[in-house]
This record gives structure tokens, C-alpha cells and sequence, in this order.
């Protein structure tokens, strides 16, 4: 992972897709508007977000399966990277319900599921914190974060298209792929979605990488 | 022994324990019935959807409390005992079975003292008492590994709870749904999809606490 041709990448697909998304042709559609630009900013950081959580659940499995200390720390990173992705997707969600549906929270199954998901995995931090022998701590807070994972998946992804839901894709709401236009916005969505998990995954090995070399200094120290 | 004998003498030992000291099912009864009593009090009559919040919310911190000690009750040497006696998986399958039963014993009383003390009219009864029986197991499968993981963290009730109630949540929502949908006494039909999600749930869960504990206990 320490190649550099994905990280420029990364960098260009993002530029791209920033200039596109600002400039670039976007079907006219009622209510939306020109906020349809939205799409391409605020549905990536959730791709990045889960993906994040997939690996952080991935690693956890392994530091049980191997009880190697790299692997915790690469899920924890994977986890605070995750939030951070998540607090982004809730910021741009706000400003785009406000304009669209009126207000920045309105009472929607997905909006409440992503913040109780924030929440599991803020308890997750806490359970760390509570614990102060290096290996507990890395087990338990696997063992948790594999628990809860399935959780977070029920409700982000399987609650949502039970209820009514204002988001597209829920309780009858027709998809983006529904919509007739939606192969103008396709490319750059999808592209988007790419280079955004990039972005994640560069700024999750980033710190993992600053994690090992603290824990080489303690180490040595 | 198999797997199953073992979990079968696990879960009469624990009945045995509960039985001769008769703390735990006293006191959140206790619990339960003055808590009713205090809302009681509180609301004198209410309307139905605060009424089944109520009630879920009553049964939630009930079984919070019943479930928060299923594996401190006993000292960590005869723990280690049982450890070194049986098979991982039996440990958490026998509490999670008991805490099941437990919970529905609890959440069964819980509903006729609720019921009786504050009257409401439920459309559909019967249906209204399938979602306080998986409910009551929900709450059990849940919260059985979740404190298993908490007594390992050194047992604070804060951690309990700030691990528990996320994870709870979702639950929650789905089996607020079906009751209301069992008190506006709708087609049952119309609520086989919450309980297929509760009932998967719950196998999810035990999966994976299966999976998972054998983990957690070795120190």
C-alpha cells in the first residue's frame, strides 16, 4: 500500500470530480435543483465511511485470528477514520436536507440510524479508553467491534427500507437509477465513490503508519 | 459431556443459585412493579403511543439491570472453574438461555402488572403478547454478550449502558413498531416483517456471540 500511483490517483479522480461536480452538466429536477451537485459529495462520504468499517471489522477478525498488536491498531485507525467520514456525510446531509426538505434534521429512519451507528462506534472509543492493558484492551475492543458490525449494517442499511423514508431508494422512494437523467450524474458518481474510499484509505494508512512509529518509540524508550 | 449437557447443567446451576437466594428476580420485580407504580402516578392516564414507550422503556432499564451482573455474581475463581471444566460456547449459550427465560418470566409479569394497573385498549392481544415475549429475548441475547464484554472492562454500569443502548436501539424500533401495530389491532399479515427481522436478529446474534466469546474469556 505504500505505492504512490493510487494516491495520485486519488488526488486527481477528487479534482475531477470537483470540477465536474461544480460545472459539469446535472439534470434539472423539481425540489432538487442544482443541489443534485450534492450527490456527489455527500453519498461518497458513506461509501468511504462503511468501507473504513468493513476494514476495521476485517482487522479486528485477523488481530483475533493472529493476535498480532499491528493489526489493532490498524482497526482503530480504521474506526476514527470511519467517524471522521461520518461526521462529514451528516454535515453535507444537513445542509442538503435544509434546502431540500426544509430543515436540517428531519425525522428520518436513515438520518437516525447513521447517528446511533456514530454512536456504537464512539462507545467503541470509550470502551478503549476504559481499558489500560495494551492486549485486553485490543481483544475486547475486537470482540465488540465485530459484535456491533452486523448491528450497524441492520441499521443503516436493512430498517431504512422497512419504514418511510424521505431518502431515495426507501419505503417506495424511487432510486437515483430510477430516475430517467441519472446517466449524466453516473460517471462522475461513480468516480467520486472511487476516489473518495482512496482518499480514506490513504488518510486511514497515513495513521496507522504514525501509530507504529510511536509504538517503535515507546518502544525504544 | 456434549455440548448440550453441558449447557443444560450450566443452565439448572444457575436456576439452582437464583433460586435459593432469590435476589435477582425480587428486586427487578420490585423494580419493575415500582416503576409502573411511579408512572402510574406520574401520567394517570396517557395516550397510546406514550403508553407503549412507557412500557418499553420500563422494560428496557429492567433489563439492563436484571442482565448487568450475569457474569460478576459469581467470584472470578470459580469462574476460571467452569472454564477449565467446560467448553466456552456452553458458558454463553447456557446464559444467554437463561437470561431468555428469566427476561420472559420478568417481562410476562411486567406486562399484566403494566396492564392491569394502567388500563388501555389493545386492538390485538395476542399479538401485542408475541412482541413482549421477543422482545424480552431480544433484550436477553443482546445484552448477554454485551455484558460479558463489560465484565471484562471492569464492570461499570456506565460502560454498560453507553455499549448497550446503540445496540439496542434498532431493536427497539422495530419492536415499538409491531406493538403499535398489534394495539391499532392491524392485519397480522401486516407485521411478519418485523418479526422476521426481530427473529433474525436474534440469530445473528447468538451467532456471532458464539463465535465471539470463546475469545473474550480467555485472559
Amino acid at each position: 500500500m505504500r505505492k504512490k500511483w493510487w494516491k495520485i490517483l486519488a488526488v486527481i479522480i477528487i479534482c475531477a470530480v470537483i470540477i465536474n461536480g461544480l460545472l459539469g452538466p446535472v439534470p434539472r429536477l423539481f425540489i432538487l435543483h442544482e443541489s443534485i451537485r450534492n450527490v456527489y459529495f455527500h453519498v461518497p462520504m458513506w461509501f468511504a465511511m462503511i468501507s473504513m468499517y468493513l476494514v476495521s471489522v476485517i482487522y479486528s477478525i485477523k488481530y483475533l485470528n493472529t493476535g498480532k498488536q499491528e493489526y489493532d491498531l490498524m482497526a482503530i485507525e480504521a474506526v476514527n477514520t470511519g467517524i471522521t467520514f461520518c461526521f462529514l456525510g451528516l454535515a453535507t446531509g444537513m445542509l442538503w436536507a435544509n434546502i431540500t426538505w426544509g430543515e436540517p434534521w428531519p425525522n428520518d429512519p436513515k438520518l437516525n440510524g447513521s447517528a446511533i451507528a456514530t454512536l456504537m462506534y464512539l462507545a467503541y472509543l470509550v470502551l478503549r479508553n476504559a481499558l489500560d492493558e495494551e492486549q485486553k484492551r485490543a481483544k475486547i475492543s475486537a470482540v465488540y467491534n465485530i459484535f456491533a458490525f452486523p448491528i450497524i449494517i441492520v441499521l443503516i442499511y436493512i430498517l431504512p427500507k422497512l419504514t418511510d423514508s424521505l431518502h431515495p431508494g426507501s419505503g417506495g422512494n424511487g432510486t437515483f437509477a430510477d430516475l430517467q437523467m441519472s446517466n449524466e450524474l453516473r460517471p462522475t458518481f461513480y468516480s467520486s465513490v472511487i476516489g473518495w474510499i482512496l482518499i480514506a484509505t490513504w488518510i486511514c494508512t497515513l495513521r496507522y503508519r504514525m501509530r507504529l512509529l510511536e509504538r517503535k518509540q515507546e518502544l525504544n524508550a | 459431556m456434549t455440548l448440550l449437557q453441558q449447557v443444560k447443567t450450566l443452565i439448572l446451576k444457575d436456576i439452582i443459585l437464583e433460586w435459593r437466594s432469590k435476589y435477582a428476580i425480587n428486586g427487578i420485580l420490585l423494580y419493575v412493579v415500582s416503576t409502573v407504580f411511579v408512572c402510574y402516578q406520574a401520567f394517570k392516564s396517557v395516550d397510546t403511543t406514550t403508553w407503549n414507550a412507557l412500557f418499553w422503556i420500563i422494560m428496557l432499564f429492567a433489563s439492563i439491570n436484571a442482565i448487568n451482573k450475569s457474569f460478576v455474581q459469581e467470584n472470578p475463581n470459580r469462574q476460571l472453574y467452569y472454564y477449565s471444566l467446560v467448553d466456552p460456547r456452553a458458558i454463553i449459550l447456557a446464559k444467554v438461555i437463561y437470561n431468555m427465560m428469566m427476561m420472559t418470566l420478568l417481562a410476562i409479569i411486567a406486562y399484566f402488572v403494566y396492564s392491569t394497573i394502567f388500563r388501555n385498549p389493545i386492538g390485538d392481544p395476542a399479538l401485542y403478547f408475541v412482541s413482549v415475549i421477543l422482545g424480552s429475548i431480544s433484550f436477553a441475547t443482546v445484552f448477554t454478550m454485551i455484558s460479558g464484554i463489560s465484565s471484562k472492562a471492569g464492570n461499570n454500569s456506565t460502560l454498560m449502558a453507553i455499549l448497550s443502548f446503540p445496540a439496542i436501539i434498532p431493536l427497539l424500533i422495530v419492536l415499538i413498531k409491531l406493538s403499535r401495530n398489534a394495539i391499532e389491532g392491524l392485519e397480522r399479515a401486516s407485521s411478519s416483517k418485523e418479526i422476521i427481522v426481530l427473529l433474525a436478529i436474534n440469530v445473528i446474534t447468538i451467532t456471532i456471540s458464539l463465535l465471539l466469546f470463546p475469545y473474550l474469556w480467555r485472559d
